[in-house]
């Protein structure tokens, strides 16, 4: 049996910065558990000694010369911001008042 | 002008070189085809008819004035909404993303703006890309040309749909798990995902970054080896970019004989679960394969079991750290609770109203599998898995040049089947998965009508990592042989386009 449980799925909402309804909470455990036993199957696939891929097309150390191109415009990087002051980025408060 | 719009890309490009049509002419003709058909369709998600017909404009002065042009100058494309383009909307199917404009192009869309292609506007994808019906997209489904109550595929169902509907000649794909290929396989369309790192990513919205690629969508194999060309190539901006050129697919596409080609059927990818009527016509296809000059084998592939539960541990966990950045801060929607709410709570009711329930289920997925105590047993194990499918690969290609099997399990399904069933979803991409865990090409090519339906069959093409050419090659042979047993190109059997059909 799956280890998703409403709880896991609040719990991982929450940690993703998502608010989630309780019905939704419903729906992410059963659809979720079943993904997740679905998966179970794939670390009996690999019990032997088998390196791990990240990278398709594995490459290295990609330089380019230490050389300032143009980039955006403070203007332009603002631009899609929901609130801006000063050329900065405007948000809500960062910690609690408590 | 509706002749015009039917005409392949490269006729059409034939006749704007001739001075038979103008550019202004033509992007006026898929315009109106737009109008005519994509109220039904829905494949486009914004459409800038005042910025194509500018750059058509250009394009035919300087003609006139007997100036050099580029290649592909003149002819319109579409673009999936999931690549960045300054002064025009990109959403990537996102409510999250409504009425942002970005401030730069991705490198696709200036290189087709080199090229001096009129775009006509962004195509509908399911939301970020995650989805195969294009049902994901909060701006509502793409319809199937062929029949408007099916699915087009996805995620990239906007580009294909615009293309197989005679909208765009061209468009431009995205493809993570088959998104690009699937959808060819729906629209009997030609679709290719190129090795990954083929194509520079740099202004696309990033999905699995270590999957991703951009590539073309066409109606024909030599079409969509112009528009290949165009868009590949090295750019420092990607540095999964890769340096090497991989040559001319125009070239590649010109090829008429398989003599001496060694062409491998993968064993597991037929059979059970593959539609009857698909699998008829892909095992005819393999015999013209070898009346013209193919040698078939057989290729066991046997990690491919273990494909899809790898990909849908890899592939959240990379969009689970891609969408971190819809935070409400620096682009897209902010939704502030009431009260005096910390910026935590922000971004959490934010991405609660801003992003669809798939997306939200892969997130959710990813930050499982990316959790400590759980990482080694879901991520780890997928990544290994991701070796041995590899492995096969390198076994296979080994032994042949091209690896074959049909795109798709089965044909368009009714919009609104599985929606809610995740599991039996994420089956259609069993055939296009592989190719994206190993970083290698496909082609998805038209493989003519399933009995049973009467809908779009497909088959794939396979290649090893930076031979894309072999895909151009044997696919363009095997487009030439269908059209000599049809007597027609796969697109004359889609019926007109109607409401409800």
């Amino acid at each position: 049996m799956s280890e998703i449980t409403p709880d896991v799925v609040r719990h991982l909402a929450g940690l993703a910065r998502i608010d989630v309804t309780d019905a939704e909470v419903d729906r992410f455990t059963e659809q979720l558990g079943l993904i997740v036993d679905s998966a179970a199957t794939l670390k009996a696939a690999v019990a032997g000694d088998v390196p791990a891929t990240s990278h398709p097309i594995p490459m290295k150390n990609v330089y380019r010369e230490d050389v300032v191109l143009p980039s955006l415009s403070q203007e332009a990087a603002l631009s899609g911001s929901a609130d801006s002051e000063s050329g900065r980025f405007r948000v809500a408060a960062i910690l609690d008042e408590e | 002008m509706t002749s015009i719009i039917k005409k392949t890309a490269s006729e059409q490009l034939e006749l704007l070189r001739s001075g038979a049509i103008t550019s202004v002419e033509l992007t006026q003709a898929h315009l109106d085809r737009i109008a005519e058909v994509d109220g039904i369709v829905h494949a486009f998600l914004h459409v800038n008819a005042t910025g194509a017909l500018a750059t058509a404009a250009e394009v035919d002065r300087k003609r006139a004035a007997g100036e050099t042009l580029p290649a592909l100058a003149g002819l319109p494309i579409a673009v999936k909404d999931n690549l960045t383009t300054i002064d025009e909307p990109t959403t990537a199917g996102s409510k999250i993303l409504e009425g942002w404009v970005p401030p730069y192009d991705a490198t696709v869309v200036s290189k087709l703006r080199a090229e001096m292609m009129p775009i006509l506007g962004k195509t509908n994808l399911d939301e970020f890309a995650m989805g195969s019906t294009t049902q994901f997209s909060a701006y509502g489904p793409t319809a199937n040309p062929w029949s408007t109550d099916r699915i087009p595929g996805g995620s990239g169902g906007g580009s294909a749909a615009a293309v197989g509907a005679f909208m765009a000649p061209l468009a431009i794909g995205s493809d993570t798990g088959g998104s690009i290929r699937y959808p060819a396989a729906m629209t009997g369309t030609v679709g290719t995902k190129p090795t990954y790192g083929a194509v520079s990513r740099y202004g696309l919205i990033a999905l699995g970054s270590s999957l991703d690629q951009i590539g073309p969508v066409a109606r024909n194999v030599a079409d969509a080896a112009l528009l290949h060309d165009v868009i590949a190539g090295h750019d420092e901006r990607d540095s999964t970019s890769l340096p090497e050129d991989l040559g001319s697919m125009v070239e590649a596409a010109k090829n008429t004989s398989l003599a001496g080609v060694k062409i491998g059927v993968i064993k597991e990818l037929s059979g059970e679960g593959f539609q009857a009527g698909i699998q008829s016509r892909f095992n005819e296809s393999i015999e013209l394969l070898k009346a013209a000059g193919a040698e078939i084998v057989e290729v066991s592939c046997p990690s491919f079991q273990y494909a899809i539960a790898a990909y849908y541990l890899i592939l959240p966990a990379e969009a689970s750290s891609n969408l971190a950045k819809f935070d409400s801060v620096r682009f897209g929607m902010r939704v502030t609770p009431e009260g005096n709410p910390t910026i935590e709570r922000v971004m959490a009711a934010t991405r609660e109203a801003g992003f669809g329930p798939e997306v939200k289920r892969r997130i959710i997925l990813g930050t499982y599998a990316l959790s400590s105590g759980y990482y080694d047993d879901y991520y780890g194990s997928a990544q290994k898995v991701r070796t041995l499918i590899q492995r096969d690969f390198d076994a296979a290609f080994a032994k042949v040049d091209v690896l074959v099997s049909p795109t798709a399990p089965t044909t368009a399904f009714k919009l609104g089947e599985k929606i809610e069933d995740p599991l039996a979803m994420y089956l259609n991409d069993i055939a296009t998965i592989p190719a994206n865990l190993a970083g290698i090409p496909g082609l998805s090519l038209p493989n003519g009508l399933a009995d049973e339906d009467q809908l779009p069959s497909s088959i794939q093409l396979l290649a090893n990592a930076r031979a894309e050419k072999k895909l151009y090659e044997v696919g363009s042979v095997l487009e030439k042989a269908h059209e000599n047993v049809w007597g027609k190109r796969m697109i004359d059997f889609a019926p007109e386009v109607k409401a409800g059909a």
